[in-house]
């Protein structure tokens, strides 16, 4: 399937080459940010709000200051001095680092203790004695633009109400049109909960201050060291934190999914504490303030899906109220606030659409992250695929033949959507028959036929969808300001072996391993001698960082372009070795040969030590090239992912008996890692379609925080996943590369929620919200025989 | 408050120290004895990140007090093969893909050994329950469970090739 | 994450135990596997001041038959319980209950005796104790206890035991000819609390006839409880599928379960009714073998 052009000695583009950076964390070796310990460290912990939403009356430190060991207890006071105690987030909205008098969600931070050990710290933070006053809390955002709600941010200039901002795409009246005229129109309300990434490592941060030189070292837990660094110093320049002052090193990280993006308030304060301070301080997030600070998703979609008596698609309109929390600290780019929520329309060829979108302040936690989504891609995805499910139902035609019906043809593409991208190929007739062989779907379909005789649950559920990753070109997208490019700087040292580093950073994602075996098949030097780093903002090339399956779209691109520049002096240098002019020369991977006389050849290797000893007259030294790579265009994975489930009526019980995920993701770089990757994203994806969501009660107290009730799949809740591909190669990129991690997050949550709603469909149940419990589903049976 | 001596076997090695009642055995391998390769996942015994082995008995390391520790017999991931060699079930995570952050992953093989000590030949069931107590946010078990698959292979051959 | 500072005290017989608990008050609490103590503990759910760790007491973890009793000391853990050939054999509803409880690193060191002196209806053990008709066997200060079963639950995490007592022993009817037991639990995912869980072991005679038969519901109500009034539709009757069913609707009907993260209460109550019936069906299914 996968054609390699190298031996698996170079192992190359194609080769599943296992992981160059197993051994450390086999051996208990990684470097994780708690494992950092620095001469002197202190241990910060964090004071946090009981009270979603409260007035701070008071913050006694007396008793926390008695313990011996505690040496400071910072509060939002102490940081105004320096004008720290608020921040700016990604989206230009502004987040408190510590509160001077109200806190606006529960868990909030409220103040921070510092002392020479981990277990006196928490000592202190008991022993700090705060008052509140508290107040009712706004938790339903369906209330927050009533009369009467509360003003939850009056500290913003010109804020008259909760409305953060109204967002929309497409044509609102001629979608309208098309709708009143469509002869079936099936409508839903869909709400996608809060879930959080929990990814196994917690946020962490140890900063560390240097009287003397005036720098600030900081090992932290970041998908983005360089952009971090970058903000850092525009919000703390003015108490003296100038940007080459500042090195941030994000070790290895465990487990990321955009988690690990925003900057947390926990960051700013150990910062603040290490500057003033002058000694190391490490704050290490508890699971608990983990699970309760930042979530991502959180839309209510009203979605209408319009079309012809035969199922054609006329048009699609979502207006989606999004609840982000009591700030927007959204990661998204700054020119799209709701993300690529605009590829709601989906995999399909039709001529209407609008979306529109209302963002509201509520006291809960800040958000929203985008974990694992390629921004908002899940929340469109799960909108159009349960609403492409309900249409077939409702008319009665087969969910796959509705789909072939309604796809965007291969020789359609680059497809322009009817709200505004420019998809760059797929083939999706050939991923969803792929995904139906080797599911079997024909005989599942006759076997649900002859279940549903005999009155037992069966569904089976497909989800065909297009993701859109890799952001992004700098015309439309940027951080802050910051453009999305990324980078790769190559040295080929004399001896012919390589240290390559990257503006992104793996937190598992394996690129010590994938990125050698790009540069194995543009260089054709093995994989095994190519040394990969990413993560220090002091010694790698400027980068936006690891989210949004943009690492292979941008700095794999990067990687190819310089190392194809360095192939270019090679080139030359072989001339120049060869005595031949550089017309003569040819490239064969790993060597230059004289064209006609291939036994008259030099090795890369021979070239690159040539290029430090023997070098043409006038040639600049050396064989070391950078290259920052903007992306002409974003790329657009698919996949179509098909999920058989028996429910049972008495109890509500679901077993997922079969789910097969058919990817593509253009060019595959290693097999083996792409496998992995869509068996994560799977069980990250049946985790909020079956066991994840974050429960408030109304007076906004998280119900369930801990990992005893925030329910994250093991092993025996994961299915056996069956996992496939199709290749259509990307256009534009230069490895025909798409991107990968987040198909499934994306793709398998409406798989499996149609699976299940199919299942339900002879007792007359058209919809349910994930997560799909079985007490959901018991309860909405009992409501449809009753109704029945 | 107290203060206790403790003396124990960890990975071979014997370690005395006096530490707080509170301490956590967890706290006591990666600080005091600055072996990280244990690591801190949550806060209430779910996560299996610290799992270690007492007595050859997985036990996860942030539900144990090292005063209760005293006398115990330790092995901790550090300590399941020689420098520069591989215990079968590292070998075998790192041929099938078993690990992608590494996070969970020390845990994650501590668990397995009991596992294999108790139940050699698993099926693909009993190894799903039997890491049921050890969360993987990336790798979606699959791998796992093919890692384990075959380090019990291996570890059955060699049974038998010493016998 | 870090629990509060205490004074920790190892007991290396029962009667030192007796002595430190005498000697520390109310401030100090046993400690056996940890595993439901510690964690609270972590939390600063619970704060005390001394704990006297009993785990290393020789002599009080074993699982035997002895005359007309299967006896099993408190601090045999949950994979002993497992891996145990005498239970496998004969009383599978030991194995039912344990591969249901928590998760097996968590089972290594928490200890039966743990999980029933806790007094805590959301654990599994309680609902077996009630329906095999254990008899608990403590020892204090002032001697050895014996505690029917049906006497030992009082009321939400509080037991039969003084201050100061130690649960040391479990004594079950030895199995009979012609009786079984079965446990389930629904739970939302491997190694969570019951959102409900039905134990019941049976006794019939050579005819069919319903001998004895014990019902035990977990997490459904703030006290373990006993399905009475469902015991007495099969007591000295032959077993029908019709009073199976009506035991299922007494269930659902009796138990006292709440709203909440696992559940509506009618869920509850339905899924209560569901898995007696099944309980009932896989108990008969033993006895009859």
């Amino acid at each position: 399937m996968f054609s390699c052009k190298t031996t698996p000695e170079v192992g190359g583009m194609g080769h599943s080459v296992k992981r160059k950076e197993d051994a450390r964390f086999l051996h208990g070796k990684g470097n994780y940010t708690d494992d950092v310990k620095l001469p002197g460290m202190l241990h910060m912990v964090i004071v946090r709000s009981p009270y979603a939403y409260a007035k701070i009356l008071s913050i006694n430190k007396e008793k926390a200051l008695a313990i011996e060991g505690v040496l400071a207890v910072i509060t939002g006071e102490d940081l105004a001095q320096y004008n720290l105690h608020w921040m700016p987030t990604l989206l230009s909205d502004s987040q408190m680092v510590l509160p001077t008098d109200t806190v606006m969600h529960q868990s909030q931070e409220v103040c921070a203790v510092i002392a020479t050990d981990r277990y006196i710290a928490v000592d202190g933070a008991e022993a700090v004695d705060v008052q509140y006053e508290p107040m009712k809390a706004l938790v339903d955002p369906f209330k927050a633009l009533d009369e009467d709600a509360p003003l939850l941010r009056p500290d913003k200039e010109g804020q008259k109400d909760n409305h953060i901002y109204h967002w929309e795409r497409g044509e609102r009246e001629k979608t309208d049109a098309a709708i009143a005229a469509a002869d079936v129109v099936v409508k839903e309300r869909i709400h996608l909960p809060r879930i959080h990434v929990a990814s196994i490592e917690t946020c962490g941060v140890v900063a560390s201050y240097d009287k003397d030189t005036e720098k600030m070292l900081i090992y932290l837990t970041s998908q983005a060291p360089h952009a971090i660094r970058t903000i850092l110093a525009l919000v703390a320049g003015h108490v003296g934190l100038s940007e080459e002052k500042i090195r941030i090193i994000a070790p290895d990280i465990g487990g990321g999914f955009g988690g690990k993006v925003p900057v947390y308030p926990g960051y700013v304060i150990a910062i603040a504490a290490s500057f003033l301070i002058g000694k190391p301080v490490k704050w290490i997030e508890d699971r608990s303030e983990n699970l309760v600070n930042g979530f991502a998703r959180d839309y209510h979609m009203d979605c209408e899906l319009a079309a012809t008596k035969d199922g054609k698609i006329q048009a699609f309109k979502v207006s989606t109220l999004a609840d982000h929390g009591y700030t927007d600290s959204s990661a998204n780019p700054s020119k799209y606030p709701t993300g690529m929520f605009s590829i709601c329309t989906g995999s399909y060829d039709y001529e209407h659409a609008f979306a529109e979108l209302d963002a509201v302040y509520t006291n809960k936690a800040p958000g929203g992250v985008a974990y694992r989504c390629s921004f908002r891609v899940t929340e469109a995805v799960h909108a159009i695929e349960r609403m492409v499910d309900k249409l077939a139902a409702e008319i009665g035609k087969d969910p796959a033949q509705l789909r072939f019906e309604n796809f965007i043809k291969k020789e359609d593409f680059p497809y322009a959507s009817p709200l505004g991208w420019s998809y760059d190929s797929g083939d999706y007739k050939a991923t969803l028959e792929k995904a139906m062989e080797m599911v079997g779907y024909a005989d599942y379909k006759k076997e649900q036929a002859e279940k549903r005789a005999q009155g037992k649950l069966m569904g089976i559920g497909i989800c065909t969808f297009t993701e859109v990753v890799g952001a992004g070109p700098s015309k439309d997208f940027d951080i802050l300001g910051i453009k999305m490019f990324d980078s790769a700087e190559i040295r080929v040292h004399p001896t012919g072996k390589v240290l390559a580093r990257f503006g992104t950073k793996s937190q598992g994602q394996g690129h010590e391993t994938t990125y050698a075996q790009i540069l194995a098949e543009e260089l054709g030097i093995p994989y095994s001698d190519i040394e990969i780093d990413e993560g220090d903002t002091d010694t790698a090339p400027y980068g936006l960082g690891t989210y949004a399956s943009r690492s292979t779209p941008t700095a794999g691109a990067a990687a190819a372009i310089a190392a194809r520049k360095l192939r270019d002096k090679g080139k030359k240098i072989a001339a120049h070795l060869l005595e031949v002019s550089e017309e003569d020369i040819e490239w064969e991977i790993g060597k230059y040969f004289v064209k006609g006389a291939p036994e008259k050849s030099k090795t890369i290797q021979d070239v690159a030590f040539a290029a430090y000893t023997n070098f043409p007259q006038g040639m600049e030294p050396g064989f070391e090239e950078t290259h920052y790579y903007d992306p002409p265009n974003l790329t657009f994975p698919n996949g179509a992912y098909i999920c058989v489930v028996e429910v049972e009526e008495e109890t509500g019980a679901i077993d997922v008996k079969r789910f097969v995920a058919i990817d593509d993701c253009g060019n595959i770089i290693n097999p083996m890692i792409v496998e992995g990757q869509v068996h994560g994203g799977l069980t990250q994806g049946i985790a909020p379609a079956m066991y994840e969501g974050i429960v408030y009660d109304d007076e906004g107290n998280v119900l369930n925080g801990t990992l005893m009730d925030y329910l994250v799949p093991t092993a025996v809740e994961s299915p056996h996943w069956e996992t496939g591909h199709t290749i259509t190669p990307s256009p534009h990129h230069p490895l025909g590369a798409k991107g990968v991690a987040e198909s499934p997050t994306v793709g398998a949550p409406p798989a499996i929620a149609n699976a299940i709603i199919d299942a339900l469909y002879p007792l007359g149940i058209k919809h349910l919200d994930i997560p799909i419990t079985p007490d959901k589903v018991w309860d909405a049976i009992q409501v449809a025989k009753a109704n029945a | 408050m107290g203060k206790h001596n403790v003396t124990m076997t960890i990975n071979g090695e014997s370690v005395s120290a006096e530490v707080d009642s509170r301490l956590l055995l967890v706290h006591f391998i990666r600080e005091n004895l600055d072996m990280t390769g244990t690591h801190i996942g949550c806060d209430t015994s779910s996560c299996g990140a610290c799992t270690i082995l007492i007595d050859g008995k997985s036990v996860k390391s942030c539900t144990y007090l090292t005063v209760r520790a005293d006398g115990a017999n330790i092995t901790t991931i550090e300590g399941i093969a020689a420098d520069g060699t591989n215990h079968p079930l590292q070998k075998a995570f790192h041929d099938q893909h078993g690990l992608h952050c590494g996070f969970c992953t020390p845990g994650m093989i501590m668990r397995c050994i009991d596992m294999l000590e108790t139940n050699p030949n698993p099926t693909e069931k009993e190894i799903r329950w039997g890491i049921s107590g050890n969360l993987c946010r990336c790798t979606g078990y699959n791998n796992i469970v093919k890692s384990v698959q075959q380090a019990a292979e291996e570890m059955s051959k060699e049974k038998e090739a010493s016998v | 994450m870090i629990p509060a500072n205490f004074n920790y005290h190892k007991a290396s017989s029962l009667q030192e135990a007796f002595a430190l608990s005498a000697e520390l008050g109310e401030e100090a609490k046993y400690m056996s596997g940890g595993h439901s103590l510690l964690p609270m503990m972590k939390l600063r759910f619970a704060t005390p001041e001394h704990i006297i760790d009993i785990s290393k007491i020789e002599g009080l973890s074993y699982i035997k038959e002895d005359g007309d009793f299967l006896k099993i000391g408190a601090l045999t853990t949950q994979t002993e319980l497992e891996h145990n050939a005498i239970l496998k054999s004969k009383y599978p509803i030991f194995g039912d209950a344990v591969w249901l409880t928590a998760d097996p690193s968590v089972r290594n060191f928490g200890t039966i005796g743990g999980n029933i002196a806790h007094g805590d209806a959301a654990n599994d053990q309680p609902a077996l104790m009630l329906a095999l008709r254990a008899t608990i066997i403590a020892e204090g200060a002032d001697g050895k206890k014996t505690i029917p079963i049906d006497e030992f639950f009082h009321g939400f995490y509080m037991t039969a035991l003084e201050p100061g007592d130690i649960l040391t022993e479990i004594q079950i009817p030895k199995s009979k000819k012609n009786s079984g037991g079965a446990y389930h639990k629904v739970e939302r995912k491997v190694g969570d609390y019951a959102t409900a869980g039905v134990a019941v072991h049976i006794e019939l005679d050579d005819d069919g006839v319903c001998q004895e038969i014990g019902i035990g519901l977990t997490n459904v109500s703030a006290v373990p409880m006993r399905l009475e009034r469902g015991e007495e539709v099969l007591r000295g009757k032959k077993v029908t599928d019709e009073l199976i069913e009506q035991v299922g609707v007494i269930a659902g009907e009796d138990a006292e379960p709440e709203s909440d993260l696992r559940g509506s209460e009618a869920y509850k109550r339905s899924i209560l009714n569901t898995i007696t019936k099944r309980m009932l069906n896989k108990a008969l299914e033993r006895a009859r073998q």
